[in-house]
């Protein structure tokens, strides 16, 4: 089956350039020069239709920005997107614009991603008004049944977005998403800022909406327990790279990459009392000026010399998954010797 | 006892009407013991934490309650006694450690003015103690730090430094607010561990406030669940997380992500947060609770036994043995 969407070595870099008084300095022998951060570094992936991918990492790694990149807000630096198997940036301006139209993005804060000045039947009704997806007649009757399917009431369609809760703020900006007929969901940490009972309504809403339009999500979040839950296949980023790649299951029952074992045991768990443990050492290194080799490798417990050189690549791990670690090899050896050892 | 916190309320009195942020809260910590206290935006949570402290401001006021802190009643306090006690016996962690480093001071400035504002020593004593302090919380060449300004540094190192500075006297108490809710997972993992283990070596009472119970399930020993102002759920951490007596604790256990059947609907808590300012008659929860009655307009009195308390007509007390059969329960819930 071809897929949804496919990404091909996509990199996004940011550069910081010299002002005026730099560049002066910089003619003179001063030592700087102008940054390039790595935000996305060579990402490939491929989602099927009808398929939910988490993309799961801590913040700096470059989630939001692949997120923004698929849904057309940020283009990227190199590498090729294709939608249903069309390479995007060779479309035709027509087709381009359906495809871009096809993904459509959900933020995370409620509070700062809707106009405030805006009726939340504007909000919801400019986009299929614009492009013309229905009739100017039908508008008020299909922003009603766009409503309801989010679960807000349509009388309070006039309203504006500071009367809502956070709960149904987001509603209101998934139902923007969902009123230009997407086929194709970028949802980036959509759930993050709301409380914890608000968190499991909008994600059975997340789940009943990809039944009803048969949608696709690639869904970022931080949060391992609602990407386990809602993913079908998962992808873990570290430092502008994908580290590892696996269906849900397998990836949560023996993961591959160290990294993807340490934000497993790491993140708190409801069956986890007064835990004694040795979280790993370090913090994320700055993006900026990211560590050569494998870019885990300062925080790495089984890193070894080739680790500090050489880039991995990422490799079949057998279980449906690819893994980029140098030493995954070694390290399902030693567990499997482990697990037979009494 | 610690801390012994008897029917407290802090009120808000607005122009829109009077918020009872907290309705009458009962607790208390013992020395080296961890509280945790979980409850939603506008719970009432951080209002606790900051009427410990005496950090309300107009509109806002005590109005009711006792705050026993080693014997002595904080409420009504003079502001220096307060000031004497703030930073130096009790301490308070906040969630934001960009919004409690003053920016403008390098750490050792701030580091030395907590310990010379209640000790009389000289500079270099107390930059050693600060430097010390430094180290115990993780904190790499903590000589080198001290000359840093917070903007220098991340978000996990301000928070180590907000924590250090927390320590720095040796408090009996510390109250701490979501600190942990801006940081990455494997940094609040650090974060964790480092307080756990400086308040068993020395003997440290924490309140721990978060929205997320899958925090406190890994760190406290003891577990408060608030609802619109009051403690609807208290126990032993086991108690709680394992046989919850309060709908609303069965609710937030069941609405996790981990807790249910994957890609199945969530068990989801119906309804909003409550408005403060209009809260339902009675036991505040009812109109959200799935078995809520004629009864429950009556505000619930508070049931005691067993070394735990809760408020609800209809107490939940599931078999024992529910927690058990379902052994590939929770993984990495971080609401």
């Amino acid at each position: 089956m071809t897929p949804i969407l496919e990404l091909q070595g996509i990199s996004k870099r940011f550069v910081k350039r010299l002002d005026v008084a730099g560049k002066i300095a910089a003619r003179l022998g001063a030592k700087i020069a102008e940054e390039t951060v790595h935000a996305v570094d060579d990402v490939s992936l491929a989602i099927a239709p009808g398929e939910v991918v988490g993309l799961v990492g801590e913040s700096g790694c470059g989630k939001s920005t692949l997120g923004r990149v698929v849904a057309g807000i940020h283009a990227q630096s190199a590498g090729r997107m294709f939608f249903e198997g069309e390479d995007v940036a060779r479309m035709s301006p027509a087709a381009k614009r359906a495809a871009t139209l096809a993904i459509q993005m959900i933020f995370q804060d409620p509070y700062a991603s809707l106009n405030p000045r805006m009726r939340v039947e504007d909000i919801v009704g400019e986009a299929p008004r614009v492009h013309g997806i229905v009739p100017g007649r039908a508008l008020a009757s299909y922003v009603d049944e766009i409503l309801s399917k989010v679960g807000l009431d349509p009388a309070l369609k006039r309203r504006y977005p500071h009367q809502f809760s956070g709960g149904q703020r987001q509603r209101i900006g998934i139902a923007r998403a969902l009123a230009v007929k997407p086929r194709f969901l970028v949802c980036d940490e959509a759930i993050a800022a709301l409380d914890v009972s608000i968190q499991a309504q909008v994600l059975n809403l997340f789940m009943d909406l990809r039944e009803e339009f048969g949608l696709t999500y690639l869904f970022i979040s931080h949060d391992l327990g609602v990407v386990e839950h809602i993913a079908d296949r998962v992808a873990i980023m570290y430092l502008g790279r994908i580290v590892e790649t696996g269906t849900t299951e397998a990836l949560f029952a023996g993961p591959r990459h160290p990294y993807t074992s340490a934000l497993l045991a790491e993140a708190p768990r409801l069956d986890q009392r007064k835990r004694q443990f040795a979280p790993i050492k370090g913090e994320i290194p700055s993006p900026l000026n990211p560590p050569p080799g494998c870019h885990f490798h300062p925080r790495c417990p089984i890193a070894t010399a080739p680790c500090h050189r050489d880039r991995p690549t990422l490799e079949d791990a057998g279980t449906g998954g690819h893994v980029a670690c140098l030493r995954w090899r070694d390290r399902a050896k030693a567990e499997a010797e482990g697990a037979t050892t009494p | 006892m610690t801390l012994d916190v008897r029917g407290l309320k802090t009120h808000f009195f607005t122009r829109a009407g009077v918020v009872k942020a907290v309705d009458g809260v009962d607790f208390s910590v013992g020395a080296g013991e961890v509280m945790g206290l979980v409850g939603e935006s506008g719970s009432g949570k951080s209002i606790t934490g900051f009427s410990i402290l005496g950090l309300i401001d107009p509109p806002g006021r005590v109005v009711e309650g006792s705050i026993k802190f080693e014997g002595e009643d904080l409420v009504g306090a003079s502001e220096a006694r307060m000031r004497a006690i703030r930073g130096n016996r009790i301490a308070m962690i906040f969630q934001d450690p960009m919004m409690t480093l003053n920016p403008v001071l390098r750490v050792d400035t701030q580091m030395i003015e907590a310990i010379r504002a209640h000790a009389r020593v000289d500079r270099a004593t107390a930059r050693a103690r600060a430097r010390d302090a430094l180290g115990l919380v993780g904190i790499p060449s903590p000589e080198e730090r001290l000359a840093a300004y917070p903007h220098q540094l991340s978000g996990g190192m301000r928070q180590r430094v907000a924590i250090a500075i927390a320590f720095l006297n040796e408090p009996k108490l510390i109250i701490a607010d979501e600190p942990t809710t801006a940081l990455d997972v494997t940094i609040q993992a650090q974060i964790i561990h480092e307080a756990q283990a400086l308040c068993r070596r020395t003997g440290t009472a924490l309140v721990w406030i978060t929205h997320d119970l899958a925090v406190v399930a890994g760190l406290a020993d003891r577990i408060a669940v608030m609802y619109a102002g009051r403690i609807v759920e208290q126990g032993a951490t086991d108690d709680v997380i394992d046989r919850p007596a309060h709908p609303y604790t069965v609710g937030l256990l069941g609405s996790a992500p981990s807790a249910n059947p994957r890609g199945q609907r969530l068990r989801q808590i119906r309804g909003m947060t409550p408005d403060m300012l209009a809260l339902p008659r009675g036991c505040a929860f009812r109109e959200r609770c799935d078995f809520g009655d004629g009864a429950c307009a009556v505000a619930p009195a508070r049931t005691e036994g067993g070394g735990r308390a809760f408020r609800c007509h209809h107490p939940r007390t599931p078999p024992a043995a529910e927690g058990a059969e379902d052994p590939s329960m929770p993984r990495g819930m971080t609401a």
